[in-house]
């Protein structure tokens, strides 16, 4: 076998364990991230309910899939769940806006610290969604997706190429990178270019300013929350079809969120992207077990013996705090430089 | 102190919430039984601390800990480590290897900000903290799987220190301190909620850590027979004095009986009074430590040290054109709650007598003890206290007040019907909606709590 064989399998195998899987994964915490930028932007607190709410917009998509399976409505290839997320989206917004309207716009009107106050109330927000979740779904870990589980498979990859290793596309990684592209162009295109857009946009920078001309600011936070519900609603269905849903998971996606918008910069949208996919891309780095890979690109004699795993996988969670806390020391602003000290 | 006593007696309102509290304690004593009201009250005081602890970082300060389960992990780890006996076969197998490698870890992270104090080039540093964790994790992993090997099925780790257990009440609030330095160290003086993200952070990781490395408090497998400060059940039946005790305190009673029931009824009573026996010694022990710390904590507050801490929360601003550094009084409070959350995590792993890390679930316990310190009013520790009662008794009692609301509604159910075993069997989860519901209502209607600060006005 020639070297540069070797070197293509090597690539294969990294594709196949580490490019895809971060790069869906990286996708999901970005939409994820960006709900996060946008509470915080317009409402001016950060959002700790938002892991839970992922998990009550799968839930619901959960129940409406279905719903619609047993009543055979489903598509050929695709999981049916994303038939059932239009669906999902409006009773996400139902609920987002009524938590808005019961909760968080009080504390708006009498102009409370919001960020201190909005933090505590989200914590509040948190518990009940995941209560409800639980109560309705039960805590355990359950799979949702149906339909064709990959675009392409390993096998037919090795067929096709004829390489030792495969790699193998799923449709979850498929749908999750096509629809998280579609929705950061979608919302670019809405902060940039619509008349709403402009004024959240505005009301962000400068609420005083914005008030003076005549943005509607109930209008602002309404249209906010029907982004959050869109943003939470996909997120939480595409990580549910990659790793499957289990409420507690999505209750600890809250941290490397959290990790991707400070990264990044808080309240920068480009910025929550970026950090999403730094911190999807150094979790799975690390947490990978390189052995096989430097089998390929190694003589014989330097073969490793162990995992060469820098890791392990149980801490994975760790990568994100540490990542934070790195950058909290070093650059405090985040990459594209985000707000560091309270605003009220 | 002796003012503030007087006030709190005057204090019409919150006697009458504790009276409240008693007698309703009183009554679960005298209908379900005295061990079980014993508990309520035992884990209410634990509790206590804990939201004591809590208030002090919210109520005197403003900082958010969203982590309060992992700095009470550390707590109890701190008892496995000060009071199990050492494990003499893998201390003599893996310790010196461990210790090396920890040393080693140590090292590689002081070298690395040492030379980045001086301003090396980073990617040097880099190079040298990589290599350095690289060799760590070598011996760290060979180190680790030499102690997890010694006899894995009773041991498997390197056990403690064989001290008095009320040593590590100290230690884990030491510990506690420590973990809250270094977080705060790096998180307070940037924006509010980066405290709060970094805690429930390093919470997460804390219990991890726990859970994992088997070499260090048995992980998953748990650490069983923690020795007691108080005396065991057992030995309290056999001891004659108890037994005599309790046969005057039932004396008109047995009377009435022949003499071969008369000793089984008296087996029982000893048998039931021991458990109450030793569950007032707890009862006597949080509370000797709860009155000091409050005590303590009233002192500090009505100190200059207290006003200026009041006087940076109320006006942050003001307190620093005052001169006041406000960085450094928080990081202060910040590890001094902390402490005090590491001694109750302590005490709680000290009352249990086992070391179960899955029992730390951030979810409902971090949460349990911030509606404690928000109902019974941030500021005020006689508030927490209150609160911690209060919550706990609900948390507590809600799951059979669940579960008859469901067995009422099953009266007009069909037998064995779906939903109902559905609703029985997730009925708990109910009481985390609860609760929220509870925290945002005060947030709203009573944002003060149920007792006020008092001392507002300097």
């Amino acid at each position: 076998m020639s070297d540069s064989i070797d070197i293509i399998n090597a690539f294969a195998l990294l594709t196949n364990f580490v490019i895809l899987p971060a790069l869906s994964y990286g996708s999901q915490l970005a939409l994820g991230a960006l709900a996060v930028t946008l509470v915080y932007s317009i409402l001016r607190f950060s959002n700790f309910a938002q892991g839970d709410s992922m998990a009550f917009g799968t839930m619901l998509v959960i129940l409406i899939s279905g719903y619609m399976i047993s009543k055979g409505w489903t598509i050929t290839g695709f999981p049916t769940a994303i038939l059932a997320i239009p669906l999902a989206l409006i009773g996400m917004a139902i609920y987002l806006l009524l938590m808005d309207r019961l909760v968080y716009r009080h504390y708006r009107k009498i102009k409370a610290k919001q960020n201190i106050i909005g933090i505590t109330a989200s914590i509040g927000v948190m518990f009940i969604t995941g209560g409800i979740v639980r109560f309705i779904l039960g805590a355990s870990a359950q799979r949702f997706g149906d339909g064709e589980r990959f675009i392409f498979s390993v096998r037919e990859f090795k067929a096709f190429t004829g390489l030792e290793q495969g790699i193998a596309f799923k449709t979850s990684q498929f749908l999750t990178i096509s629809l998280a592209i579609l929705l950061v162009a979608f919302l670019f295109y809405f902060l940039q270019k619509t008349k709403t857009g402009k004024a959240m946009r505005a009301y962000s920078d400068n609420t005083e300013l914005a008030l003076l001309s005549g943005i509607d600011p109930d209008k602002v936070v309404q249209i906010t929350w029907l982004l959050v519900a869109l943003f939470t609603t996909i997120a939480g269905t595409l990580y549910g079809l990659d790793k499957g849903f289990a409420p507690q998971q999505y209750h600890l996606l809250l941290l490397p969120i959290f990790a991707s918008v400070i990264v990044g910069g808080i309240g920068s949208p480009i910025g929550a992207i970026a950090g999403a996919f730094l911190v999807a891309f150094s979790e799975i780095l690390l947490t990978y077990a390189y052995k096989k890979f430097l089998i390929y690109l190694l003589p014989l004699s330097m073969h490793p013996s162990s995992l060469v795993q820098l890791i392990g996988t149980e801490y994975k969670y760790a990568i994100s705090f540490v990542i934070l806390v790195i950058v909290l020391l070093i650059r405090p602003t985040g990459i594209f430089k985000g707000k560091v000290i309270d605003g009220e | 102190m002796v003012n503030n006593m007087k006030t709190f007696f005057q204090d019409k309102k919150a006697v009458a919430y504790f009276t409240i509290m008693a007698v309703v304690l009183i009554f679960v004593g005298l209908n379900q039984s005295w061990a079980l009201a014993l508990g309520i009250i035992n884990m209410s005081l634990i509790s206590a601390i804990m939201a004591l602890g809590v208030n002090i970082q919210w109520g005197y300060a403003g900082l958010m800990n969203v982590g309060i389960m992992g700095f009470a992990a550390l707590g109890g780890v701190s008892v496995v480590l000060i009071a199990q006996q050492p494990v003499a076969e893998a201390v003599d197998a893996g310790g010196i290897k461990m210790f090396i490698a920890l040393i080693m870890g140590a090292a590689t992270i002081t070298l690395g900000i040492l030379l980045n104090r001086r301003g090396i080039n980073k990617w040097l540093i880099t190079a040298i903290v990589v290599t350095g964790y690289l060799f760590t994790r070598y011996y760290f992993s060979e180190a680790a799987d030499i102690i997890e090997k010694v006899d894995p099925a009773i041991t498997g780790y390197l056990g403690g220190f064989g001290l008095p257990i009320a040593f590590s009440w100290i230690v884990g609030g030491v510990i506690a301190a420590g973990a809250a330095w270094w977080v705060g160290k790096i998180t307070l003086g940037l924006r509010t909620d980066y405290l709060a993200i970094a805690t429930l952070g390093i919470s997460e990781i804390i219990l991890y850590v726990i859970k994992n490395e088997d070499w260090f408090v048995r992980g998953l497998k748990n650490v069983y027979g923690l020795p007691r400060p108080v005396p065991y059940e057992v030995d309290m039946q056999q001891s004659e004095w108890f037994q005599n005790f309790i046969a005057w305190i039932h004396r008109s009673e047995l009377q009435l009986l022949s003499q071969s029931d008369q000793i089984e009824k008296l087996t029982d009573y000893v048998r039931e009074a021991a458990v109450v026996f030793v569950k007032l010694c707890y009862s006597g022990l949080f509370i000797a430590i709860l009155v000091s710390l409050i005590v303590l904590s009233n002192l500090a507050l009505n100190s200059p040290w207290g006003r200026k801490v009041r006087a940076i929360r109320d006006n942050e601003v003001a307190a620093s054109a005052m001169g006041k550094d406000i960085k450094s009084q928080h990081l202060q409070i910040f590890v001094l709650g902390s402490a005090i959350v590491g001694v109750a995590g302590a005490l709680l792993v000290t009352y249990d007598g086992i070391f179960i890390p899955t029992a730390y679930m951030p979810l409902r316990f971090t949460f349990l003890i911030w509606v404690m310190v928000i109902l019974g009013g941030s500021g005020n520790n006689m508030g927490s206290v209150l609160g911690a009662f209060i919550i706990w008794f609900i948390w507590i009692q809600s799951g059979p007040m669940g579960l008859w609301f469901v067995e009422m509604l099953s009266n007009n159910m069909a037998e064995g019907s779906s939903s109902l075993e559905f609703i029985e069997d997730r009925v708990h989860y109910l009481r985390l909606v609860f609760m929220g519901a509870i925290l945002l209502l005060i947030m709203r209607f009573s944002p003060s709590g149920l007792l006020p600060e008092k001392n507002k006005q300097l």
